[in-house]
């Protein structure tokens, strides 16, 4: 790994500080949800059926049961999009009338504990009269796929489609065409902490305070408060510490809803914690896609133009504030990835079925179109026998700014850089050697590769492109100093294991002259913080980090003049810097602590102009920016069984200015994790009637220490100017990359066998049916 | 419902007098019944291990036994594993070396480390990693755990 890079000058940005999150978490005095304790605790009753008519339920007796007969007057959650074809479909908060997945809540039984809510959940009677399922996209498409929601027809929920003025031109013209068809299996993010919720009703203020694992409170707050009817004004919502997240915790979830009305209704607490069964069948899921693209290259291996279609399975309803349409339309948008081909022609669909609902999971369709695209690099390498890194060489996009074929303008970054290094990295010609050693001897070695980019740190008009009905971009931060000198900045993001206390603090401690540990971030509770839209999209560092810095700009220079004053000097001589405000190149300086008590305290020493107080608050809404990668995995695939074992990870990465390098390489690295269980082992399996067959952690694969391969992260630090901090977005990234990588690989290593592997996970089975397939044709 | 019986459970040292079924999780027990909550609930199937616990110096999946068969042994949490103000060394090494990050996994796998390596302070390398994944981690790709792991080896072996 390279060396952390430690910043001359005194500064904290850019130094591997320790994180001021750990104290507390690693002494087991986190806070979170399930830690509260509730007077009542609710159970979910679930559909054990896939699709059907709801015509009875029944509770045990004296049992508190609510149903949807009882929430007269609760929305239903029906988030809007207004393009691409987009039809509203309506999620009640339990199901009324039918049920439409396996898991989906139709019921709530509430009782003074956990155990006894769950041993009456038991005893709920229901009668479902079943219905025919659809469960797989493709088969939802046909046209006699029993309709999910009666008013969209043929299950098309969102039909998006690009096509360039030139495309059938050049489509024509160019003299080579590849074709790949990509399956990427249904994941779940898995968090370590399930949900959880707790709701309080405050008899005194009347208000309801919900704590709860969230990425978004304040869109928590909104979103309930529409819902049930009562202002905003009447429900804080607390994210406390949230163990994990990526994006499973970002979608609004029923059961929180419900948790409100419940604590309104019986004016007490009430408490929900999932269990892990829950979570693999009824909470969000993500991934599940087909995408069938082709390329047209020109005998050099330029890609002239590229099309795709692509047809992605968002389950029962549409998730709330993204929609349903995220995954399809991200793909719809991003396909082209880092390669410059400007005639680019591309539908992209997203079809109901009687399945968990899809929701955003860290890298967001991303890992699935860059398998694909990468996938389509080395069979067009291989087809015109050029080296899989000199066909990217020759189409990376290279000058910017760059606009895509659909609209996206990049910023500085260095795709074919990062390449460049990383092929240096592996020492390619050696590798090739121990390759063909390998192979003589009977064992299948392989390198993969995949560069891409990844869109970050997205403001409001790239959202406000999708057409949401909601759009979130902006963040606001305030910062106070208090006159023993301490800093205060209440953020809108919501960090849950990004470090954003610590690297916020940095920003700060820069720009007034403190030390980190002085200053304080305050983030996930509606009644302490900013109205801001949360964590998620790869958006904090650079959106808070930013409205962080420009807020941290204005608080400077109120210093600055106050050390000007009372020091008797311009302000353009004052240096704030190691707790002191300095004249500079003289010995005359005072704490800045000191000049926060002159202003707070003794203002009459101040000229009329200084205001008193040291508030200051900065909003930042960026046009987005986009970091970039290059992953490069070396594989062993044992034909016998399938089995993969990765060697070596290579990730040279581009976030821009990177702050803390601890923090960024430790998020790398869990995305990289991410996309090596993306590529090999994680995947919800539903059998043809919509029934979960992987709903535990014995069956559903999180990989473990043993599964994970050491990873080398190289730095690149192309200083963006779309991003005040000049820092990229880098959480998602490492899941973006590692998939398509891990399976070039082993496509790489299998290649005297002629198989192509284009679905993932690969797991053993997958692998050995491709050789079994490919020994039979050859017989 | 099922009868409650009364048990006492020693943890880090305290008595804790409980009133519980005998179906309750020694994990439910530690976390409500004695107000412990620095040992996290991920799976309650035994296999993410955030619930590890010392039962007798050995590492225990605390939701796979029941508050019951933990009466009279002495368990360890979290909670007990720094004395007063100092920290235990795996504690200062996850910190030192990132070896966490939303932080939830993080008791389960002190715990697990903390029980191997009181037990076998010169363990080998592989035989460590195989301890080591007994547990889940989302976040972290374990890469920081394992040096985090190995620098609090390294530095209890010198003391």
């Amino acid at each position: 790994m390279s060396a952390p890079k430690q910043r001359a000058g005194g500064t904290w940005v850019g130094r591997s500080i320790r994180r001021l999150e750990d104290p507390a978490l690693v002494a087991g005095r986190g806070r979170f949800t399930a830690d509260l304790n509730a007077e009542r605790h609710v159970r979910f009753v679930r559909s054990p059926l896939a699709s059907g008519r709801i015509e009875k339920i029944a509770g045990p007796p004296g049992v508190m049961l609510v149903t949807a007969a009882d929430l007269a007057g609760v929305r239903p959650i029906e988030p809007m999009l207004h393009k691409f074809n987009y039809v509203p479909v309506a999620q009640s908060i339990l199901a009324e009338g039918v049920v439409c997945f396996v898991g989906e809540p139709f019921a709530a039984v509430v009782a003074a504990s956990e155990a006894e809510a769950e041993d009456f959940a038991d005893r709920v009677e229901v009668s479902i009269v079943e219905a025919p399922a659809t469960i797989d996209a493709r088969d939802a498409l046909a046209e006699r796929a029993p309709a999910v929601h009666a008013q969209v027809a043929r299950n098309v929920l969102v039909d998006g489609e690009i096509t360039t003025t030139d495309f059938e031109r050049v489509w024509a013209a160019a003299p080579m065409r590849v074709k790949i068809s990509a399956r990427s299996r249904r994941q779940n993010a898995t968090p370590l902490e399930a949900r959880a919720a707790h709701a309080a009703f405050d008899r005194s203020s009347g208000r309801v305070t919900l704590t709860c694992t969230t990425q978004m409170p304040h869109l928590t707050r909104t979103a309930i408060a529409d819902l049930l009817g009562m202002p905003e004004a009447d429900l804080r919502v607390v994210a406390p510490d949230v163990g994990g997240g990526f994006g499973q915790k970002m979608s609004l979830a029923p059961e929180y809803v419900l948790l409100v009305w419940l604590a309104r209704r019986l004016r007490t607490s009430v408490a929900w914690t999932e269990d892990r069964r829950e979570n693999l069948i009824a909470s969000y899921h993500s991934r599940d896609q087909y995408l069938d693209i082709e390329g047209a290259f020109d005998a050099d291996g330029k890609l002239r133009a590229l099309r795709g279609d692509i047809v992605a399975n968002i389950g029962a309803y549409s998730c709330f504030p993204t929609t349903g349409a995220v995954e399809p339309l991200m793909a719809l948008a991003e396909l082209p990835g880092p390669y410059d081909v400007q005639a680019y022609s591309c539908r992209a669909r997203g079809v109901l079925t009687h399945t968990c609902p899809m929701a955003p999971f860290r890298g967001v369709s991303r890992p699935a179109i860059t398998f694909a695209i990468e996938r389509l690099m080395d069979k067009a390498a291989q087809a015109l026998a050029l080296d899989p890194v000199e066909i990217r060489r020759r189409n990376l996009v290279r000058t910017f700014p760059y606009t895509s074929a659909t609209g996206l303008v990049f910023d500085e970054a260095s795709y074919r850089e990062a390449l460049e290094v990383a092929v240096a990295a592996v020492d390619m010609p050696a590798f090739r050697e121990r390759q063909r050693k390998a192979r003589a001897a009977g064992r299948h070695l392989g390198i993969g590769l995949a560069t891409f980019s990844e869109r970050t740190g997205y403001g409001t008009p790239a959202f406000a492109a999708r057409g949401m009905g909601i759009t979130p971009g902006w963040e606001t931060v305030e910062l106070s100093m208090d006159p023993s000198g301490f800093v205060e900045a209440r953020i809108g993001a919501s960090p849950h294991g990004q470090g954003l206390r610590t690297t916020l603090a940095q920003i700060v401690a820069d720009q007034v002259g403190l030390a980190p540990d002085r200053i304080r971030v305050v983030h996930g509770d509606t009644d302490r913080t900013p109205y801001g839209w949360g964590t998620f999209a790869s958006r904090s560092l650079v959106i808070s980090g930013g409205a962080t810095l420009l807020a941290a700009q204005k608080l400077r220079a109120k210093l600055t003049r106050i050390a000007a004053h009372l020091l008797e000097a311009a302000p353009e001589d004052i240096a704030l810097e190691g707790g002191e405000a300095r004249v500079a190149g003289t010995d005359r300086a005072m704490p800045v602590a000191e000049l926060a008590r002159a202003v707070y305290h003794r203002r009459h020493e101040l000229p009329p102009e200084i205001a008193p107080g040291l508030a200051e608050s900065a909003t930042y809404d960026p046009p987005g920016t986009f970091s970039n990668a290059c992953h490069v995995a070396i594989v062993e695939v044992d034909a016998e069984t399938g089995g993969v074992t990765i060697e070596r990870f290579v990730v040279v990465e581009d976030a821009g200015r990177i702050i803390n390098p601890m923090i960024a390489n430790g998020q790398i690295h869990g995305g990289v994790m991410h996309g090596i269980a993306n590529a090999l082992y994680e995947e919800i399996v539903y059998d043809d009637a919509g029934n979960i067959l992987t709903a535990s952690l014995a069956d559903y694969l999180p990989p473990t220490l043993r599964e994970a391969p050491a990873i080398e992260v190289h730095h690149l630090e192309t200083l963006t100017s779309a991003s005040v901090t000049q820092a990229k977005g880098l959480g998602e990234g490492g899941g973006i990359g590692a998939p398509a990588a891990v399976i070039n690989a082993i496509n790489d290593a299998l290649t005297p066998f002629g198989v192509s592997i284009d679905e993932m996970p690969a797991t053993p089975q997958r692998i050995r049916a491709a050789l079994r397939a490919a020994s039979e044709k050859a017989a | 419902m099922t009868g409650k019986i009364d048990i006492t459970l020693h943890i880090n040292g305290e008595s804790f007098a409980i009133r519980c079924e005998p179906r309750r999780t020694l994990a439910d027990a530690i976390r409500d019944d004695c107000g412990q909550t620095g040992t996290h609930i991920g799976c309650e199937h035994g296999v993410c291990g955030a619930c590890t616990v010392l039962v007798d110096g050995e590492p225990v999946r605390a939701c796979l036994m029941f508050a019951v068969q933990a009466e009279g042994r002495a368990i360890r949490t979290v909670e007990g594993l720094a004395k007063g103000d100092e920290l235990h060394p795996l504690q200062r090494a996850f910190m030192e070396h990132h070896g966490l990050q939303c932080g939830f996994c993080t008791p389960g796998f002190l715990m697990l480390a903390a029980g191997v390596l009181e037990r076998e302070p010169d363990i080998g390398d592989d035989d460590l990693l195989d301890v080591l994944s007994s547990n889940l981690c989302r976040c972290t790709g374990y890469q920081n755990i394992i040096k985090a792991v190995r620098a609090a080896a390294a530095g209890m072996r010198g003391r």
